[in-house]
């Protein structure tokens, strides 16, 4: 039990939290270059729940998984800096367009290759699709037990795992088997810090891609140290169905996106009366905003 | 997200001084490191790519971490309980997050576990840190601790101690005592060498002293009986967990709340010598010092820029008259003069730690190895210019810093005065800054040396010497003035046979060759980047002002107008 597999799923996202007057393009899609790529907020919640346990069982492993185009390597390295000890970037231009079905089948499909693994952890969901889906679509194609909503991983013993989840009107504490998938909630505590002694140490750590770009003195001195690579797997890497992947093998298909701009100006003040707010509940009904 | 670092041009811009490339190199000896320690760099570029890297994220746990945490610590500050500190519950997160981030003891070499930091970026750490907070800054800072540790003592000792401030240890250094305050040589707490025990033991009482209840105390005692003046003084390393040291109140304070000020009890406590017996007040408590104050260079540039902050935010959402007051005259001239006193304090600030960088990395290398004639040139160079610009740095930063702060409550109006904002801790934080670690009357003692021996004069000729665009030769001329009068100053100064009249005006005298000095500073920052050259235009016709009144005073003062100040002497 000392030295557990743990892989932790993360996704670089436009940051949507701060989204200014250039978010959209005319055409109603992210206009992604005006947006900072950051680290999905929720993923780092479920980084720091993965050090958690690594704090407890020193010898445990963890490792970073993501899918995205080569950029994507820099949350491996900002994980690297917090304490993760290898990352994987899942990048080929046949995953492009992949819906949640699509990505959590070739999630599923690099996790195989990680076996024997005892926890995956990921953040509930992600801050651009707001889906909440990846995690469990991944726990069903694997076949392997979901918690999901968790705010804290508590004891882990015998194979098993007590977990307590954060509901909406309370919290349940939960024992499953491993290997187990967890999907972690804001609720849980903040991700620890980068650490500047590993920043300076793995700050070089590249994908073969971005090695490319370094000089031929940087280059063989990266290879001459394993702990600089990060693995990029490709769709025959994972040894995935093309047709599953991609436009092709998503089933969800965009029907119309419609730009809301918010237009309402007119404004109507209510007494704190019974007459007052039953009209306001009527209204709400009326529009449908309730109901 | 905001970020400290990132948000603040300046530092970058002083990051990258050309002197840095010597300063690296000097620290990083050659870059032998990297074959031992996978974190060390591998040349300049590596170096300063990870201090830029590292200075974000201070920038980062500054902005999310201890900033939100400053108003709450404010409040409630640290609680005395059976003899011991315990923090407010903000000061323990943020000691928890700075020390998973790696941040403790970033200034040490890396067999002890530390990062091998320079002067110039660890003093950018602490200068983001205390316009996060001020009172937490601080606990912080004090890990200058151990700093002296690794100049002063020897290898046991560090062998012992160093390792432990990578996992978070905190430090204090115990000064001052009830009958010694600026007087150091007047202390008295006793420390006897115990044979039975085979220990020094200390016993006595200490006051004021910042974090006092430190895992690792630097403990400054009487070890020479019957002795009564420095000479008979040594420095001592007290370990918190060997006992014998209970602190019996904690001082309730205008401001820097959070950082708690202790009355030490010392009871047979057991201590170890650092380095010679004897050298504690002459060699190492004026090293410690030193290093304190260019600290508290920091703090006075971080409390400013946090108050020049919420002052301009102010300026640019209130609205009287229907408009922002920043367009009222009155208002945008504080602003700038703000702006401007800042930057100056900041280019004298990060001035004088390239000059200690310099110098200290040098004495490292001196212990390996004899250095060159050169290299000892050097050394002697660039010590002596640390020596005087340290306190000037200590005098006009906080000076400025208290102006500025003064200022940000006088822009904010009668909202200033209320609790409300957090521009009312600020102003309270700051008003320490010119007490501590040498009021700005001793600053003064320290600095006049400068005037006196001619140094800043020979390099204000330094500065006399570069080439400057065409548009700066304004500036250069005024300067060139203002040296004349400068030096016109101190010859009627030093005329009279009393010294008690350049005493007088030894302040006026130290500050007329400070206003100069960041003068040139500020020409040559806009020589290297255009955006400086308003501040610097706006610096020098301002100091050029402010020295002509000194140097008027000066003039017209005769040795019997000394007489009139003196009435309420009796």
């Amino acid at each position: 039990m000392n030295h557990l597999r743990i892989i932790v799923l993360a996704k670089q996202v436009p940051d949507t939290r701060n989204v200014g007057k250039d978010a959209m393009k005319a055409d109603g899609t992210v206009n992604r270059g005006a947006l900072p790529a950051i680290y999905n907020p929720e993923d780092l919640n479920a980084l720091e729940q993965a050090l958690r346990i690594k704090d407890r069982f020193p010898e445990s492993e963890i490792v970073l998984l993501t899918m995205g185009p080569g950029r994507a390597a820099e949350i491996i390295r900002e994980s690297m800096y917090r304490g993760a000890d290898r990352g994987i970037l899942l990048t080929d231009r046949k995953f492009a367009g992949s819906d949640t079905l699509a990505t959590s089948y070739a999630l599923s499909m690099a996790i195989r290759k990680l076996e024997p693994y005892s926890l995956i952890l990921a953040g509930r969901q992600a801050i651009d699709g707001d889906t909440a889906q990846v995690g469990p679509q991944v726990a069903e194609k694997l076949g392997i037990p979901q918690v999901t909503y968790a705010e804290e991983i508590g004891e882990i013993a015998d194979g098993k795992v007590t977990v307590k989840r954060r509901l909406e009107r309370g919290v349940e504490t939960v024992v499953a088997t491993m290997p187990l998938l967890v999907t972690v909630h804001n609720s849980a505590p903040p991700c620890r810090p980068r650490n500047a002694k590993r920043l300076m140490k793995y700050k070089y750590a590249h994908t073969v891609s971005e090695m490319q770009h370094s000089n031929e003195d940087y280059f063989a001195w990266q290879n001459d140290r394993p702990y600089l690579r990060i693995d990029e797997w490709s769709v025959d890497d994972v040894q995935a169905d093309e047709n599953m992947l991609g436009l092709s093998g998503s089933p969800t298909k965009v029907k119309k996106i419609e730009n809301v701009v918010f237009k309402a100006k007119e404004s109507k003040v209510l007494a704190p009366s019974d007459a007052d707010i039953e009209w306001l509940v009527r209204e709400l009904i009326h529009n449908s905003t309730i109901g | 997200m905001a970020n400290f670092y990132r948000d603040n041009g300046d530092l970058k811009f002083q990051l990258t001084h050309p002197l840095m490339k010597k300063i690296v190199e000097l620290k990083e000896k050659g870059y032998a490191d990297c074959d031992e320690f996978d974190y060390a760099p591998r040349d300049f570029e590596d170096a300063q790519d990870t201090y830029d890297q590292v200075l974000e994220i201070v920038g980062d746990i500054c902005e999310s971490t201890i900033a939100p945490n400053a108003e709450s610590i404010d409040q409630e500050g640290p609680d005395l309980v059976e003899g011991r500190v315990k923090y407010a519950r903000g000061t323990s997160e943020n000691l928890e997050v700075l020390t998973q981030a790696g941040l403790m003891g970033m200034s040490l070499p890396r067999e002890f576990g530390g990062l091998n930091f320079p002067v110039t970026p660890y003093v950018m750490a602490a200068e983001m840190v205390s316009r996060a907070d001020a009172a937490f800054a601080n606990i912080w800072g004090l890990q200058d601790c151990a700093e002296t540790i690794h100049e002063f003592a020897g290898e046991e000792l560090k062998k012992e101690y160093l390792p432990r401030f990578q996992y978070g240890t905190t430090a204090a250094m115990d000064l001052t005592e009830p009958d010694a305050g600026s007087d150091l040589q007047a202390v008295q707490l006793k420390a006897h060498y115990d044979e039975d025990r085979g220990t020094w033991l200390l016993n006595g009482v200490k006051r004021f002293i910042t974090n006092g209840d430190a895992d690792v105390s630097l403990v400054l005692a009487r070890s020479e009986e019957g002795t009564s003046d420095g000479r008979g003084l040594s420095l001592f390393v007290h370990d918190r967990e060997k006992g014998g040291l209970i602190v019996r109140r904690i001082e309730n304070k205008m401001g820097i709340k959070g950082s708690p000020t202790c009355e030490l009890v010392f009871r047979d406590a057991p201590a170890e010598l650092v380095g010679d017996r004897r050298m504690g007040l002459i060699k190492y408590v004026m090293a410690l010092m030193n290093s304190a104050r260019l600290g508290i260079g920091a703090q006075s540039v971080g409390i400013a820029e946090a108050a020049y902050r919420e002052a301009l935010k102010y300026a640019h959402e209130r609205e009287q008259f229907g408009k922002p007051i920043i367009q009222f005259p009155a208002v945008y001239e504080m602003l700038t003069m703000m702006r401007v006193k800042l930057q100056a304090s900041r280019t004298l600030l990060y001035e004088t730690a390239r000059y200690v960088d310099v110098y200290k990395a040098y004495n490292f290398i001196a212990e390996d190895r004899k250095l060159e004639k050169e290299e000892r040139e050097e050394l002697k160079y660039y010590q002596r210019l640390a020596d005087v610009f340290t306190p000037l740095l200590k005098l006009l930063s906080s000076e400025y810093c208290n102006q500025i702060a003064y200022d940000a409550i006088q822009v904010h109006g009668g909202t200033g005065f209320m609790k409300d904002f957090p521009v009312e801790r600020i102003y309270r934080d700051a008003r320490i800054t010119t007490i501590y670690e040498g009021t700005s009357q001793l600053q003064v003692v320290a600095a006049i040396r400068g005037v006196t021996t001619g140094l800043f004069l020979s390099r204000i000729r330094e500065f006399e010497t570069m080439r400057v665009s065409a548009d700066q030769e304004e500036i250069r001329k005024r300067l060139i003035e203002m040296t004349a009068e400068y030096e016109l100053a101190i010859k009627k100064a030093q005329k009279s046979d009393d010294s008690g009249y350049f005493d007088f005006h030894a302040r006026r005298l130290v500050e007329m060759a400070g206003h100069i000095i960041v003068g040139y500073l500020l020409m040559v920052d806009a020589e290297r980047d255009n955006t400086y050259k308003d501040s610097a235009r706006i610096w020098v016709q301002r100091a050029q002002a402010w020295n002509r009144e000194r140097m008027l005073l000066i003039h017209q003062f005769e040795p019997n107008d000394l007489a009139p100040y003196k009435i309420e002497i009796g």
